[in-house]
This record gives C-alpha cells, structure tokens and sequence, in this order.
C-alpha cells in the first residue's frame, strides 16, 4: 500500500528504501522520501512509529542499514562520519523538542555556535546570532543562560540556532512539543517564515495535526514505512 | 554514631495528626535510616558499586597512609631497642681500659671493627670469649671460635657475590653462621661477629660481661623535630582533605536519591541520617580496605632504606591507641563532612538546591588562614638565627604555621578558581565551552583540586627541605681534598710500625703514594689559641713533608708553609715550650699533660705537599727526640693517594691493608664520599604519594565528570547532531580538567617552593633545588590526559543519536 | 444522504425486508436515534426510483404488505463512491465518519484509506486556515483558530480510529 514519494526529480533531499533497527526493535522499514527545497514537509505518525529515525536518518546522524539518502549529488548513508558532521555543520539546521541548548553558555552563544563551529570569529559570528534573535523576537534573552528563560523563548532561541548558517534543510523534530499552543504557533510562524525566506527546505516531525498545518505537504510513517499523503483520496 | 538525637527522637507538637502511625522514633529511626543509607552504598547497581569501590579504595589509602604514620613510634623504639640491645659500653678510641668487669668465665673481650665498603656501612666486632658463660650478642645463638664469623644475611650475600670480593680479603674469617633479626636493626644492615685468639683488652677492646645498654638516647636534633613535624602535617593533612573528598564521591546523585526520599514523604533529618549512614558504610569500608592495603604494603618495607637501614615489616605495627583513633577518627570524620556539606543544600521533595549559588566567594577569611600561618612561621625562622635549638613551643609554632599555610592553600584554591574562571571569556569554542561549564559551578572541580593542591604543595615543601639538607650532608669538608684521598688514622706507633705501614700501604696495587707519622696537637702553655701540630717520623718520612736539607735522628724541625695562612715559624720558633694533653677523658682519668720544648737547635724549614696535597705546617720531630708513647691520645695518621682511574677498588684494597695491619684501624675518604643517599627513599616515597593522591583525585574527578556528561546528554547529543565533532567535545572536557588542575598546581608549586624556603630558612639552609616540583607537574598534566581519555569512551556512548530519542 | 447510503451498504450483504434493514441500522448506527420506519420507506422509495436497488420479491401477510429489497450493481457503486469521497471537513462529523468507517468494514473495503484520505482533506482545510491566520488581523487569527481546533479534533478522532480498526473490524464483523 506504500506509495512510492512525490517524484524525487528536482528533490533537494530524497531517500528511497531506509531500512533501521535498534537490536530487536524495527524502527525503519523500507522507508521513502523527499523533500524540495524551500518545502516544508510534515512528517507525521503515532509515538514510536519510527518519525524521529527518519529524520535522524535523512540528517545523517544515524547511518541507515539499508537504503540510501541522497542530498544533492552525494548519498549520506555512505559518507564517513566526519563529513556527515561537518554537513550537518554547514548545511543543515536542527530544531528539537527541549534540552538543545548549552546549559553553560548564554543564549547568544548558543546560536552563535554553529558558526564558530564553521571558524567564523566570534565577534562576527555573535553579530549574526544577534540579527537572528531578532528575527526570531527573542534579541531580549541575548545574555541570559537557557535556565534563565521560559520554553517559549529557547526554542526561538533553538529555531535562531537552526537558521544562524543558512541552512538549506532544517529538521525540526517536535519543535513545539514543550510548549503551549500559543507559543507553539509562534516558533512555528517564525520558523516557517525564516524557511521561506531563506528557501530552506522544512522536515517537521510533529504528532500535531495544527503543527503539521504549517507544512505545505504531509508524510505519514506507520509501521517504519513513510506514506506521502499527497497522493491519497485522489484515487 | 548511634546516638539518640532527641531532637529528632521525639516528635515535635503540630506536625500532623499524632493519632497516624510516623514510624519508628529515636534510636530505632536512627538506626533504620543509618541502614538504608548502608544499602545505597552497597546497592547503587554498577555505577553504586564503582562508587562504593572508589570510596572505599580512597579512604583506604588514606587509612593506610594513617596506619603507617600511627607505626612511626613503634618503628623507632623497635629499633632503638635492638640498638641498644647489641651496643657494648664502648670505650673512646684509644682510651685505656677503665672500669671494667674482672675477667671471670662470664666475661668477653670486645672490639668494634666497623668498616666502609664502597661508602657503605659495614658494622662488626671481634669476640674472644674468656670462659664458657661468656655472653652472647643479641640474634647470635654460639659465639664465632677464632677464624670464624657470624654475619647479617645481607653481608652473608654480598661475600658471596663478585661485588663483595674485596671485602671478603678483608675479612679473613669463615662464616659459620647468621645473625637473626632480633641482632640487627634491618634486614638490609650490613653487620658481623668475629671470633680473634688473640684479643686482648686495651687499644680499644674491652672486656664487657654483657651486651646492651641503657644509656638513655641522644636528644633529637632540630633539624629532624621540624623534618618529623612537617611530614606529619603534609602526609595527614591531604589525607584529611583526601577522605573528605572522597566521601563526596557521586555526591550529586546521592542528593539526587535524597531528593526523590523526600518527595515520599522522608523529612529533612531523616535524609541527613540516610546520606550519614552511607558515609559511615563509606568510612567502614574505607577501614576495611586500609587494612588490606596497609597489610599488604608493609610486605615492602624491607625494601624502605631510611639513613642506610631498612624495616623489617614487623617493626611497622601501630601503636594500640593511635590505631583506636584512627578507627573512630576516620568514620567520624567523614560523618562530619558529609552532613556540613549537605548543611549548604537544601534536599527538598522536587529536587536538590544548593544554597545560594550565585553568591560569591569570599577571599578574606581564605587568606587569613595561610597569613596565620605566614605569621607563625616567620618569627620562626628570625628566632633560628639566634639559637638553632627548639623547645616544643617552637616545634608547636612551625607545625602549626605549615599546617596553617597548607590548609588556606586548599582554602584559597576554590576562590582562585571561581575569580580566574569568571574572567575568561572568548577563545576558541572547546576553551569557550569548558570555562563556562566551570563558571556554572566550579565548586566541585576546585573541591577535588584541593586535595591535590595541599599533597603536592607539601611535597615539593618537603622535597626542597630534603634536597637543602642532603646537598648540606654532601658538602665538600676542604679545598684540599680531593676524591682519591684517603686518610687512616691509629695507635701511636713505633718508628719501625711507622716506616713499615708506609711501605705496606706504598705497595697496595692502586696506592700511588702514602705517609704515615705520628700526631698530636700542642699548645703553648696559658695560652690556648695557639695550638699548632707535632708530627712524629724518622728522616724518611720526614723529609717527604718537608724541604729538608740533611736530618739525622734526633733532628727537630719547625715546618712552615710557604705563603700559608698560619706563620707556624713565627708563633712557635724553636724554644717554645708545648704541652701536649689528652681528650677529654684521658683527663678524667688521670692521665698527665706531656710538656715538650722545641729544641732551640731546631730548624725552619719549608713544608712540602703530602700525598694528599696539603701542608703539614707545625712541628717535625724525629722519634728519639720526643717520647711519643708518653703523649696521650697520639695517633699515627696515614695519609695516602690513590689511583683516580680505578679510585674505588684501590680505596677498598687500602682499607684491606689497613685491616690486615689492624681491624681497628679506622680509614675515611677524603671527599667524594658517595653516601648512599639515605633521604632518598623518604623523597621517592612522597612523590609516589603525591602520584598516588593525584591519581585518585584524577578518578574522583572521573567519577564527577562523568556524572556531569551524562546530565548534559541530551545537550551533547544535540551538539552533535548539530555537527559538532567530538573532538571538540573532547577538548573542552580537557580544559575543563585542565584548568582547575592547573590553578591547582600553579597555587600549589607557589606555595611549596614559598613554605619550602621558609622551613629551609628555620635549619638555616639555602634553597638547591628549585625544581624539584616539574615530576609532579608531569604527573599533574598526565593526570588531565588520563581523565579526558577515560572520559572519552563514555562521551563517545553518550553523544550516540539515541540521546536524541523522548521517549 | 448518508442514512441512504447506509441502507445501500446494509443491503450489500443480501436482500432485506424494510423492517429488518431498519433494525439493523438501528442496531449499528442508531444509538440515540433509531431510524422512523417512514424514513426506511421513504428513503427506499428514492434509491428505487433511482435505480440503486430493486424489489425482489413481496410478502402478503396479516398486515401490510412487505417488500424485499436487494442492491443493484449501480448501488455497489455509489456506496463505494461514496466511502471514497472525503467528507468536507466540518464539526461534528464524527457520526458520519464512523458510520462510513462501519460500512467501510462490514462492506470489506478499505477503511483505512477511507481515513487517510479523510485526514488529507483535513489536513488541507487546516492549511488553509493556517494561511488565512497567520496572514490575517487577530478577528481572523481567533475564527480560523476555532475551526483549527475542531478540525484537530476531528483528525485526532481519525488517528486514533486508524489505530484502532482492527478492534473496530472485530467488533462490527460477527
């Protein structure tokens, strides 16, 4: 019944067959998909449906066992680790539901530590963290320690982050998990506006159906396989 | 520790309905929670147990250290007593026989024949028995016949051996048997019992009808007072430290556990009993593992050499009443740091608070602690120019100021890490991450510091004063001597005794030249300050010390050097009259000044330099004119250079000479004495102790590392989804070792090398070795290293893709 | 033109009198309201003119007389047509929603495409409301959000009956 994913012609990240387990436990299955850049996709499905594999397999953080996810030209699953990482670094952009943040280091710091991970000096790295906590309406918690604000403010701060170099994809795995609803929309407002000015493409992993609204389409896992509603109901 | 606490023992008026069952009350809920505490101790599953183990591994080693220091009495009074036990009442060199036993069949005559081989110690006696009860010294079951000899086990190896060949010429004796321990004071002591026909009482041998003797000993010198009393402060006091750190090992997960027994309803007090009772279970298996450990190390005592002896493992026993204390001490006292340290948290239901956080430290009352110290011991070290001797005021004073300036070492460190840390800003990301982690508390890092920071401050302090007092030892006597010089010294002997030990020691293969004279000092009556030297020889000998003409036997010659500090010609120009006298106890016994004139016929002549290169200025005088056997305690001095290319064994084979002319001969080199360095293994014992404490304070701050990692999880595997290496993870868990490590060694060489030179000051010694501290510095970098290596498997586990996982 | 619908599926499993169709709707559907017998007739009446069903035979006894219906294949049809047919997601459409998942099962189709195509369309809808809110003034923000959370409501319902339909399928196939 799986439907093979919208085309991954012109797809900016696709993957086709991901296969994961952690020891007796199947969390991916034959998994498919892709993403455009400057969409945002929903991925949706009950607890433990294996979502959160997906992403953390699209992003290269864990090596499928079987499958392959390409970004652009290069397929990840086969990358070493290093050049995942300095991937992840450079291109791509994380969201998580809570506890992303230094406890140690001040809000500033913390977004602009992508960037000194890239090598860029920390003044100048610290004055584009700025901006973007004031992109993201948080500029306020710029010195304070992520103890110090509310869960509505650090994960702007975590959004701000994300977006602090640029990033072509952004994995946000219930970026609003923690929160309220009117503070879940609004990191979902900032986020998906900061993505479409930046044509950065979205993988939002949420069990919300209000947060998954914010996508432009939806992708459904259920029993490790990943099933692209936008197929379904037009047959 | 199973005292009633009525405070807690009795309940207090409006604290719920009193009609509801409240459990057990006083000494039953005391000794409930002291037990759930024990089982947490023992029960924490792997991560428990490791922490059990440390804990107890720490302590012990700490127990241990206690142990041994609790042995010292027992060690020296084992020692002077077997000492004493073998000591004979020992007439001074020379010295005619005085008030001796009659010789009977209980009676023996004695002679000590201690000897140097290869700088070395060989202690030993001649034995002739007169009748069959004569005694027996101590660890010796038959006395040796003539020609046979009983010796310690260590000389028994070394005859043996190749090494020991020129010392087997010397003792001419066949070994029969071996002195048991009770006879030595080490097992490594180099000792022997020789029987010899021909002893006679006089020339140094006695006749004695027992051994031992209980002069009472010789007061200890101020040096060793100081030495003895700081090493008692620095060995205990990290000790101190040490357990109470290692008692607050895993301390944030045990407030954690308190935490959660308080959300289940257990009160404040009860929680204290509870972390109590898993100190106390802490402390008692720390007792148990010092025992082991102390048991286990004394096996190696034998191989301890403190001043050219060794231990035997019995002899480190404490003493009854020192360990009683050590058992009550050690569980109370990490009881009392557990619940003052728990004083500063508040354990409440929803977690643990630490009281007041954000406040910061304060530097006044840190700094006056070593400023105390300061005080107390510089007054110290003015009061040691006027008198070196130290009543217990002094002694009390000096301990106290190390004691003092060490604490407010480990007082000052927390401080001096917070206001260092505070400062840092910037830098490169891993530096960034690591000084903001410590800037959110450094509290605990600067706590297990501490520890390191007053055991390495005491040791390089220790180390210096050793290091000042051994160069003081090694010190060259005179500008003279020179490493193959060798000087003997005898009996007054007869012109022919004279000429023939010249020969003997002239023919010694290696003994490139050598004279023998008699000598006495002299001083002009009425006026003591003019004490010159009387030699006595034949022509001979005579003219090789002086630029001698003619001479004949009856000659008399004023020897003057040439450009000498002393005008021996001017002060004592022939006429003079001289008196001759004995030492002190030759006077108590009666025995005349012998009065001499230099003969106005006598000659000023011009000295010559002897075999060993020096002077002999004062007067020459041919045998028949003085009597030499009329002048009390004359010696015969033999002066002799040998071979500096095969320096040592010509040394030995002229001592061989010298025993074969007489075992009580005494020989001495004259410079380049390579005394087997008798403080070297008090110094290499500090610094193992040092590495030791180092490195169970490396595994404590493992221990805290790791507990910080893992509540940063999900932190640290964010960070690595986000693309962060691990090796920047990796170095910044290194500078966050690093840099407390290093304020804590930095404050630490500051204070050994400062307390260092002050005690060095109080014995009135300069400061040799300023760097004696870089190997425990080695051993403080390497201790950073092995930390972040022993965290990295873990960081590695923690920063896996499932730390990301919610659910 | 649902209860048709309803009667249509009911008829799939073989030809009924009226009377026995409406208790079997009642016995499924009807909890609070069981259906009128006149609704029955009425209803049949209309999906016979249509040509959905056909008489298939009559009864004459002591009262009135009672016809038996049976399905045509146009009906098969309609009824699949419509149980494919997303519903416009509006509020409180649960009871046709289970009433198409129930027929769904009894009928041996596919209810969970029937529920996945149901959450895509309210999915879409809550899209839109999205759009229109964050674009809108607050009156906009607090209308669309109202709709926003029923429909979240609704898609709730639809994830956990997804979850639970092999229950359901127990339950509704003795």
């Amino acid at each position: 019944m799986t439907r093979s994913p919208a085309a991954p012609s012109g797809s900016l990240l696709a993957a086709a067959g991901l296969h994961k387990a952690y020891g007796p436990t199947t969390a991916l299955a034959g998994a498919d998909f892709s993403v455009h850049p400057g969409e945002v996709v929903a991925v949706m499905g009950p607890s433990g449906s294996g979502k959160s594999t997906l992403l953390h397999c699209l992003a290269g953080i864990v090596r499928p066992d079987a499958g392959t996810v390409r970004y652009g030209a290069r397929d990840l699953s086969a990358l070493p680790d290093a050049e995942r990482s300095a991937l992840r670094r450079t291109e791509f952009g994380f969201v998580f539901q809570f506890g992303q943040l230094v406890p140690e280091l001040t809000c500033l710091e913390n977004v602009a530590l992508p960037l000194r991970l890239n090598g860029v000096k920390r003044r100048e790295a610290e004055l584009q963290a700025l901006h973007r906590l004031e992109q993201l309406e948080v500029a306020d918690a710029r010195g304070k320690r992520p103890g110090e604000i509310s869960g509505g403010q650090s994960q702007r701060v975590a959004v701000a982050r994300a977006l602090v170099t640029t990033p072509r994809v952004i994995f946000a795995d219930e970026p609003t998990g923690a929160l309220d609803s009117l503070n879940g929309e609004r990191v979902m407002r900032l986020l998906t506006e900061a993505a479409r000015d930046t044509r950065a493409a979205v993988v939002l992993v949420t069990h919300e159906a209000r947060v998954a609204a914010y996508s432009d389409r939806e992708v459904v896992v259920r029993d490790g396989r990943a099933r692209d509603m936008a197929g379904v109901g037009l047959s | 520790m199973t005292a009633r606490n009525d405070e807690h023992g009795t309940p207090r008026p409006g604290r719920g309905p009193a009609d509801r069952p409240t459990g057990p009350a006083g000494a039953a809920a005391w000794f409930r929670d002291l037990r759930m505490g024990a089982r947490f101790t023992v029960a924490g599953g792997r991560e428990g147990l490791l922490r059990a183990v440390l804990t107890a591994l720490a302590v012990g080693l700490g127990v241990a250290v206690l142990a041994v220091a609790a042995s010292v009495p027992h060690l020296l009074d084992e020692r002077d007593r077997r000492t004493a036990a073998r000591q004979v009442d020992t007439p001074l060199e020379f010295e005619q026989p005085g008030h001796e036993p009659r010789k009977s069949s209980g009676t023996l005559v004695y002679r000590d024949a201690g000897t140097d081989f290869r700088d070395k110690k060989v202690g030993g006696a001649l034995l002739r028995p007169e009748g069959a009860d004569a005694p027996v010294p101590p660890g010796v079951t038959d006395l040796p016949r003539p020609g046979e000899m009983v010796v310690s086990p260590a000389l028994g190896r070394l005859l043996d051996t190749d090494a020991g060949k020129l010392l087997r010429e010397r003792l001419p004796y066949r070994t029969v048997g071996t002195i048991a321990p009770a006879g030595l004071v080490g097992p490594s002591e180099l000792f022997f019992y020789a029987g010899d026909g021909r002893l006679a009482p006089g020339d140094g041998a006695v006749r004695i009808d027992h051994f031992g003797d209980d002069a009472p000993g010789l007061p200890t010198d101020g040096e060793l007072v100081v030495l003895i009393a700081l090493a008692c402060v620095i060995l205990l006091l990290p000790v101190g430290v040490f357990i109470s750190a290692a008692v607050r090992f895993g301390g944030e997960g045990r407030d954690r556990r308190l935490a959660a027994l308080r959300l289940v309803g257990a009160d404040g007090a009860t929680a204290r009993r509870i972390a109590a009772g898993e100190a106390l279970c802490g402390a008692l298996l720390g007792l148990l593992a010092g025992a082991g450990i102390f048991l286990f190390t004394r096996g190696f005592a034998t191989h301890v050499t403190v001043r050219d002896v060794t231990l035997f493992p019995s002899d480190v026993t404490p003493s009854p009443a020192l360990a009683a204390l050590i058992a009550v001490a050690v569980p109370v006292l990490t009881v009392v740091v557990t619940l003052s340290a728990l004083r500063r948290v508040a354990i409440e239901p929803l977690g643990v608070v630490r009281g007041a956080p954000t406040r910061r430290r304060r530097l006044w009352w840190r700094l006056l602690i070593p400023a105390v110290g300061l005080a107390l011991l510089v007054p110290s070290t003015v009061a040691v120019a006027r008198s070196p001797f130290y009543g217990p005021v002094e002694t009390a004073m000096v301990a106290t100021g190390a004691a003092l300036l060490l604490i407010g070492v480990a007082a000052v460190l927390p401080w001096l890490v917070e206001a260092c840390v505070a400062r840092f800003r910037g830098g490169p990301l891993p530096w960034q991450l690591a000084t903001r982690r410590l800037q959110a508390g450094s509290g605990t890092a600067a706590r297990a510091v501490s520890g390191i920071t007053v055991a390495v401050a005491g040791a390089i302090a220790v180390q210096m004063v050793l290091s000042g007092m051994q160069s003081g030892h090694d010190r060259p006597g005179g500008s003279v001597a020179s490493w193959s010089h060798v000087k003997a010294s005898y009996r007054p002997g007869t012109p022919e005794e004279i000429v023939a030990y010249t020969k003997a020691f002239r023919a010694t293969p290696g003994v490139q030249d050598a004279v023998a004279f008699v000598e006495q000092y002299a001083t002009v009556p009425g006026k003591e300050h003019d004490v010159t030297t009387v030699h006595v020889a034949d022509c001979s000998v005579l003219r090789t010390l002086a630029r001698i003409d003619s001479c004949r036997e009856g000659d008399v010659f004023v020897a003057t050097e040439k450009d000498g500090e002393v005008n021996t010609a001017g002060r004592f120009p022939p006429g003079t009259a001289l008196e001759m006298d004995g030492f002190e106890r030759a006077k108590e016994r009666g025995t005349p000044a012998y009065r001499w004139t230099v003969p106005a016929s006598a000659r000023v002549v011009e000295t010559l330099p002897g075999p060993t290169g020096d002077h002999q200025y004062g007067v020459l005088a041919t045998p028949s004119a003085i009597d030499a056997r009329a002048i009390p305690d004359a010696r015969t001095t033999v002066l002799a250079r040998v071979d500096p290319g095969d320096r040592d064994d010509s040394v030995e084979r002229f001592r061989n000479t010298a025993a074969a002319v007489d075992p009580g001969m005494r020989v001495w080199r004259l410079g380049g004495v390579v005394k087997e360095n008798h403080l070297a293994a008090v110094e290499e014992g500090l610094t193992i102790g040092a590495v030791c404490v180092l490195a169970l304070i490396a595994l404590s701050m493992l221990v805290g590392t790791l507990e910080q990692l893992r509540e940063r999880r999900r932190a640290l595997s964010v960070l690595v989804a986000c693309g962060t290496s691990r090796a920047t993870i990796g170095w910044s868990v290194l500078w966050q070792t690093a840099v407390p490590v290093a304020l804590g060694m930095a404050l630490a060489v500051g204070s050994g090398l400062g307390l260092g030179r002050l005690l060095l000051a109080l014995i009135d010694e300069r400061v040799r070795d300023w760097f004696a501290f870089v190997p425990l510095i080695c051993a403080g970098a390497g201790m950073i290293v092995l930390v972040t290596v022993a965290c990295l498997p873990a960081l590695w586990r923690l920063t896996r893709p499932e730390g990301l996982r919610t659910e | 033109m649902s209860i048709g619908h309803t009667l249509l599926a009911l008829l799939e499993s073989g030809p009924c009198h009226g009377y026995d169709l409406k208790r079997a709707f009642d016995a499924r559907f009807g909890h609070d309201r069981p259906l009128h017998y006149g609704q029955v007739y009425a209803t049949m009446s209309r999906l016979l003119k249509n040509g959905l069903v056909e008489v298939d035979g009559i009864e004459h006894g002591d009262g009135p007389e009672r016809k038996r219906y049976a399905i045509t294949d146009a009906g098969i049809t309609d009824v699949g047509r419509w149980l494919a047919e997303p519903e416009k997601p509006e509020p409180y459409l649960q009871s046709v929603l289970y009433t198409k998942v129930v027929v769904a099962l009894l009928t041996g189709r596919d209810a969970d495409s029937l529920l996945d195509a149901q959450r895509t369309e309210h999915l879409r809808l809550m899209r839109e409301l999205t759009r229109r809110k964050v674009s809108g003034d607050l009156a906009d923000q607090l209308i669309c959000d109202h709709a926003l959370f029923h429909l979240e409501a609704d898609l709730r319902w639809l994830e956990i009956t997804a979850a639970r339909l092999d229950q359901l399928a127990e339950a509704v196939r003795p």
